[in-house]
């Protein structure tokens, strides 16, 4: 079984096929958005570092009673620094990763160590600035995706479960495969799968937006533009953790995104996002059904 | 020339390697050409607020049960001059704000001429740069009333605010505080000169005897122990030229994020 039957764009093996799954628009400002997400989380980290405590409500601060719920400190232990993570009630020592790590080869108090935080050492202003450029970036592409997502209909072509993708049965049987990391072969992998599908959309339509309107309500400026914003999220500080939360969650998905990248045939998924094409390894049942 | 490759050069070269990618992160950040590219984005923002904003759209006041039970005092919270502490000794009877500059009518008010004027208390947050906020009750005289009073002179384009505490101690006094504003913010209906504290006469650790409230704008730009508003049409020739103490330490000038 050797020849390709199906109407593809172009054949590369014998049992193979390569289709164009990526538009140029989905592959450009994607990995503009890996730039951007990066440069934003390394000198977000250095921003945290500045006040590395998290509150909910309108106000918070270390001046007491103000309780901060999420704390990354230091404490004086001997000669030399500890590490103290606290979440609510629960203290961890995370002496070398958080609260204290070393910097030129000392150990020293710093929330997020230097090598995940641009510029490496302590310098809010900087942090800052990088922050503001790769956030105006970052909208500005994001904006352009989802022009082109609604205009090029890429959202309701790639990203909008069918219904039959959706039913309780298809949904259990697919986190069932995702779990043995089993991925879909054939003409099963010429679309997104329910789980990435709405994995993707949960996304695009509320982490990332998330965080850019948890990014406006720490403003001033455009506080007093959208006060509906500190209603939205309960307030500033409040805004601020939920920005930090939503970050978290990109870096996991991050996480998650690349090791199914990596199960899931690399080297195909990769070339894919760099010039659009994808290689279906075609079934015996896929040639004989067209 | 020798060229030994001895352990401890190995162990150099190595560890370079290893923090390559750290120092070209920094070398990329201390670039001046990547600077004055990320600069670019401070106008995006500032032309963004300031298309979306209109002369009267305020900042968030809050009701009294929203004030913090503390308001952290930060940056100077005891400026350290004979002067200052000879004022504080009086209560700041013999205190003077100076107004002058671009104005038609140089002023010198004291505290007592300020309380006499029309007044705005308004509840607010104080966002610091460095992330935390504290919500308290201010009241002050709207500092466009008294440039009102001064009137001003064709082509002045900014409010500078001098300070009385030194945040950096400097042989040479480039550590002392400053501030300026341009005329939008300093036009603003919430814009005032505070006196006024949570009901109480302004305390030292907050500016004494007079503060700028700015509130569209970051913590660093609400000026603590104002003793001259000089008005300008640029700040260049001002300490280090970027219009503030924070900003010529780096920071945005517009501090509306």
């Amino acid at each position: 079984m050797t020849s390709v039957t199906s109407g593809a764009t172009g054949t590369a093996k014998p049992g193979k096929v390569l289709f164009y799954r990526h538009s140029l628009a989905v592959r450009v400002t994607h990995w503009l958005n890996v730039l951007c997400l990066s440069f934003l989380l390394m000198s977000g980290l250095q921003i945290f570092n500045a006040h590395p405590y998290l509150y909910w409500g309108q106000y918070g601060s270390d001046a007491l009673p103000d309780p901060s719920f999420i704390s990354i400190g230091a404490v004086q232990d001997g000669d030399t620094v500890k590490g103290v993570t606290r979440i609510g009630s629960l203290s961890l020592n995370t002496t070398g990763v958080l609260g204290a790590s070393t910097e030129n080869g000392e150990l020293g108090p710093r929330a997020f160590p230097s090598w995940i935080t641009i510029p490496s050492y302590q310098d809010l202003a900087t942090g800052r600035r990088w922050h503001f450029f790769f956030a105006w970036f970052f909208v500005i592409n994001g904006l352009v995706y989802l022009l082109y997502g609604l205009i090029g209909r890429h959202f309701r072509r790639d990203l909008v479960p069918t219904r039959d993708q959706l039913t309780p049965g298809h949904l259990a049987q697919e986190v069932a495969d995702h779990a043995r990391l089993r991925f879909p072969k054939g003409e099963k992998a010429r679309h997104y799968n329910s789980l990435q599908k709405l994995t993707y959309m949960a996304v695009v339509f509320i982490v990332l937006p998330l965080m850019v309107l948890t990014g406006l309500t720490m403003s001033p400026g455009f506080n007093a533009i959208f006060p509906w914003l500190l209603d939205v999220f309960g307030g500033r500080q409040s805004a601020r953790t939920i920005h930090f939360i939503a970050a978290s969650l990109i870096v996991l998905f991050v996480i998650v995104h690349v090791v199914m990248v990596l199960v899931s045939g690399f080297w195909n998924n990769l070339r894919s996002m760099i010039t659009g094409y994808y290689a279906l390894k075609l079934e015996p049942k896929d040639e004989v059904s067209k | 020339m020798s060229f030994d490759l001895t352990r401890r050069r190995f162990l150099i070269g190595s560890s370079v390697a290893a923090t390559g990618l750290l120092t070209g992160c920094d070398a990329m950040v201390e670039s001046t050409a990547v600077n004055d590219i990320l600069q670019k984005a401070e106008g995006l923002t500032m032309g963004a607020q300031r298309l979306l904003m209109s002369q009267h759209t305020l900042a968030r006041e809050f009701s009294e049960a929203d004030i913090s039970p503390v308001f952290k005092g930060n940056g100077t919270t005891q400026p350290d001059s004979e002067d200052y502490a000879r004022m504080t000794e009086n209560k700041f009877a013999d205190w003077k704000l100076v107004v002058n500059g671009m104005v038609k009518t140089p002023l010198n008010l004291s505290l007592a001429d300020l309380k006499a004027m029309p007044s705005r208390t308004q509840i607010t947050r104080h966002d610091c740069v460095e992330g935390w906020s504290a919500i308290g009750k201010w009241m002050g005289v709207p500092l466009g009333l008294v440039l009102e009073k001064a009137g001003l002179a064709p082509g002045a384009r900014y409010a500078v605010f001098h300070c009385a505490d030194d945040l950096e101690q400097t042989l040479d006094g480039s550590g002392r505080y400053y501030e300026s504003i341009d005329l939008v913010d300093a036009w603003h209906p919430q814009t005032i000169l505070a006196y006024g504290m949570n009901g109480r006469d302004l305390e030292v650790a907050h500016g004494a005897p007079l503060r700028l409230r700015v509130e569209r704008q970051l913590g660093y730009k609400h000026a603590k122990y104002v003793m001259g508003i000089e008005l300008v049409d640029s700040f260049r020739n001002i300490a280090g030229g970027k219009g503030g103490f924070w900003e010529d330490r780096g920071y945005e000038w517009y501090a509306g994020i």
